[in-house]
């Protein structure tokens, strides 16, 4: 890989998270939450959006610079493990078992059930 | 729309933890092979957990060092420029969960469900440790929230 497409996906990935900043500020200057939907969302449809992506790679209907720019880029950028740790804890602390439960084993099945939706959807075109 | 400045600190931190992500990746490549590498790197396990347990650190530190306090405007930088911007861009959560599919896919769904579970504790419990060293206790006291700007 050159200096060129590691920088060019890093801004990438810095747009993905000024992305996730974006939604998450205009989200709860609206709406208040108790449950961290909008990371929980996040993760979710960047899960999907890799899926799709990963499957068009497979069947050569996109090429590896473009899957390195969205994917290890942007969508990495936009998708976070570490909050879903930390709210785990957080939400523990805060003696939310069922919410902190919910937000560590639900982000998983759902965010791993969106990426195998995603693969299945790329594969069809 | 946050402010211009929260924006532009969140978007240079995620671009540096990308980077940071992409040259662990590199620097790994080809290491382990041992570990089912090909569908879910190590290199992803290794900075979502660690990037779990830098967060954690961080926001141990923003809610109880005085110097570097949430509330003050250095604890604002750094909470947006580490820990909503470098933390959230070194981990990822699509690699991860489009990694185990195709783990689930190659090996076994039992084998993959595994890995996930001990993944995701793993990051919880890394975040739970960075809290306490940043300053934390162990259960309870004040915590930052981890959010977007207020307008």
């Amino acid at each position: 890989m050159n200096a060129f497409l590691f920088w060019a996906v890093a801004v990438c990935g810095g747009l993905g998270a000024a992305t996730r900043f974006s939604i998450d500020s205009a989200v709860i200057n609206r709406v208040r939450l108790a449950f961290p939907w909008v990371t929980f969302s996040i993760n979710v449809t960047g899960s999907f959006a890799l899926g799709l992506l990963t499957a068009w790679l497979t069947g050569a209907l996109a090429a590896p610079e473009w899957v390195f720019l969205l994917g290890a880029g942007f969508l990495g950028g936009y998708t976070t493990f570490s909050t879903t740790s930390y709210d785990t804890i957080r939400l523990l602390n805060e003696r939310r078992y069922i919410a902190s439960l919910l937000n560590l084993f639900g982000t998983l099945l759902a965010g791993v059930a969106a990426a195998a939706l995603g693969l299945w959807c790329g594969s069809l075109l | 729309m946050p402010h211009p400045r929260s924006l532009a600190l969140v978007a240079v931190g995620g671009t540096l933890g990308v980077a940071s992500r992409e040259a662990l990746g590199l620097a790994m490549a080809g290491m382990f092979p041992m570990a089912d590498g090909a569908s879910l790197p190590w290199a992803v396990i290794l900075a979502n957990v660690a990037g779990a347990l830098l967060l954690g650190l961080l926001y141990g530190a923003l809610a109880h060092r005085r110097l570097i306090h949430h509330t003050t405007r250095l604890g604002q930088t750094l909470r947006l420029l580490l820990g909503i911007g470098f933390c959230g861009g070194f981990t990822t959560y699509s690699t991860f969960a489009v990694g185990l599919v195709l783990l689930a896919g190659t090996t076994d769904p039992l084998h993959a469900t595994l890995w996930a579970l001990g993944i995701v504790i793993a990051g919880a419990l890394a975040s739970w440790a960075g809290m306490v060293l940043g300053g934390g206790r162990l259960t309870g006291g004040p915590q930052v929230h981890p959010a977007g700007d207020r307008t």
